[in-house]
């Protein structure tokens, strides 16, 4: 696949990535993606160019706007992320069973 | 004992679930003492919480702040807006990375299932773009945690 490197290469940046996350959720202007992200609009165009060049966006012509969503490979990407983050948040809670597994064992040995 | 889910809800919600061996006044413990907060709440590996401050009380402070142990962290800070005990909890609470993310409004229930506790977590956010933000920034920890672990590999 001959655009895997660029789309690795997009999904360095942590920029791009949130971007993507946001794309997961709906369709988003340049405006709309500017926003959250405290970026001129100039700097984010520059993001979705990239993200485009990669094959992970796709740009619907609407005027000036020209509205974004996730192109497939983007969606396989961010549900890999999602992935991750039940991953880590599974993490916290397998020590949270092991730190209920010692309180119930220190509370028998209280016990007369 | 697994079996997370962690479920978008409508545009500004974000919901988790999880059940745990332990009855809930356990569960809510770990939850609110800071001792007990300190073994578990800790994201990627080898990050530690040397800060844990969680006054458990309506209008009591939360701030926990996290290290890398390399001079890598973050915090998060908090208020408590009602706490029934061993079954529900309510905050605010927002990170610190530096600057302040919007307010994140938490509700924590905890629920007697069987011999154990399902605990449902119930995030609400001030807008889709902010939720969308949240969670971008879960899946950079999610990341650095895998990135770590394969470096370990390497």
């Amino acid at each position: 696949m001959p655009e895997l490197d660029a789309a690795f290469s997009a999904l360095a940046d942590p920029t791009r990535r949130a971007i993507l996350a946001r794309l997961a959720l709906g369709e988003a202007t340049v405006m709309e993606l500017a926003r959250p992200f405290a970026m001129t609009q100039p700097a984010v165009s520059r993001h979705l160019k990239v993200l485009e060049g990669a094959g992970l966006i796709v740009r619907r012509a609407e005027g000036a706007k020209r509205p974004c969503r996730l192109a497939p490979a983007g969606i396989a990407e961010i549900d890999r992320w999602l992935t991750m983050l039940r991953a880590a948040l599974a993490a916290n809670y397998d020590r949270l069973d092991e730190v209920l597994a010692a309180m119930n064992r220190s509370k028998r040995k209280g016990k007369p | 004992m697994t079996g997370l889910t962690l479920k978008t809800e409508g545009d500004r919600h974000v919901v988790v679930t999880r059940r745990f061996a332990a009855p809930p006044e356990a569960v809510y413990r770990a939850h609110t003492e800071p001792k007990l907060i300190q073994k578990w709440m800790l994201g990627p590996a080898g990050w530690t919480m040397p800060v844990c401050v969680n006054e458990a009380r309506p209008g009591g402070k939360i701030r926990y702040e996290w290290s890398n142990g390399k001079g890598g962290g973050f915090s998060l800070t908090g208020e408590f807006i009602e706490l029934v005990p061993f079954s529900r909890i309510v905050h605010v609470e927002r990170m610190h990375m530096p600057d302040a993310t919007p307010d994140n409004h938490v509700e924590t229930r905890f629920e007697p299932d069987g011999t154990g506790t399902l605990m449902t977590m119930r995030m609400t956010l001030p807008d889709a773009n902010t939720r969308a933000a949240m969670l971008a920034s879960g899946m950079e920890q999610g990341m650095e945690a895998s990135y770590a672990r394969l470096e370990g590999v390497i």
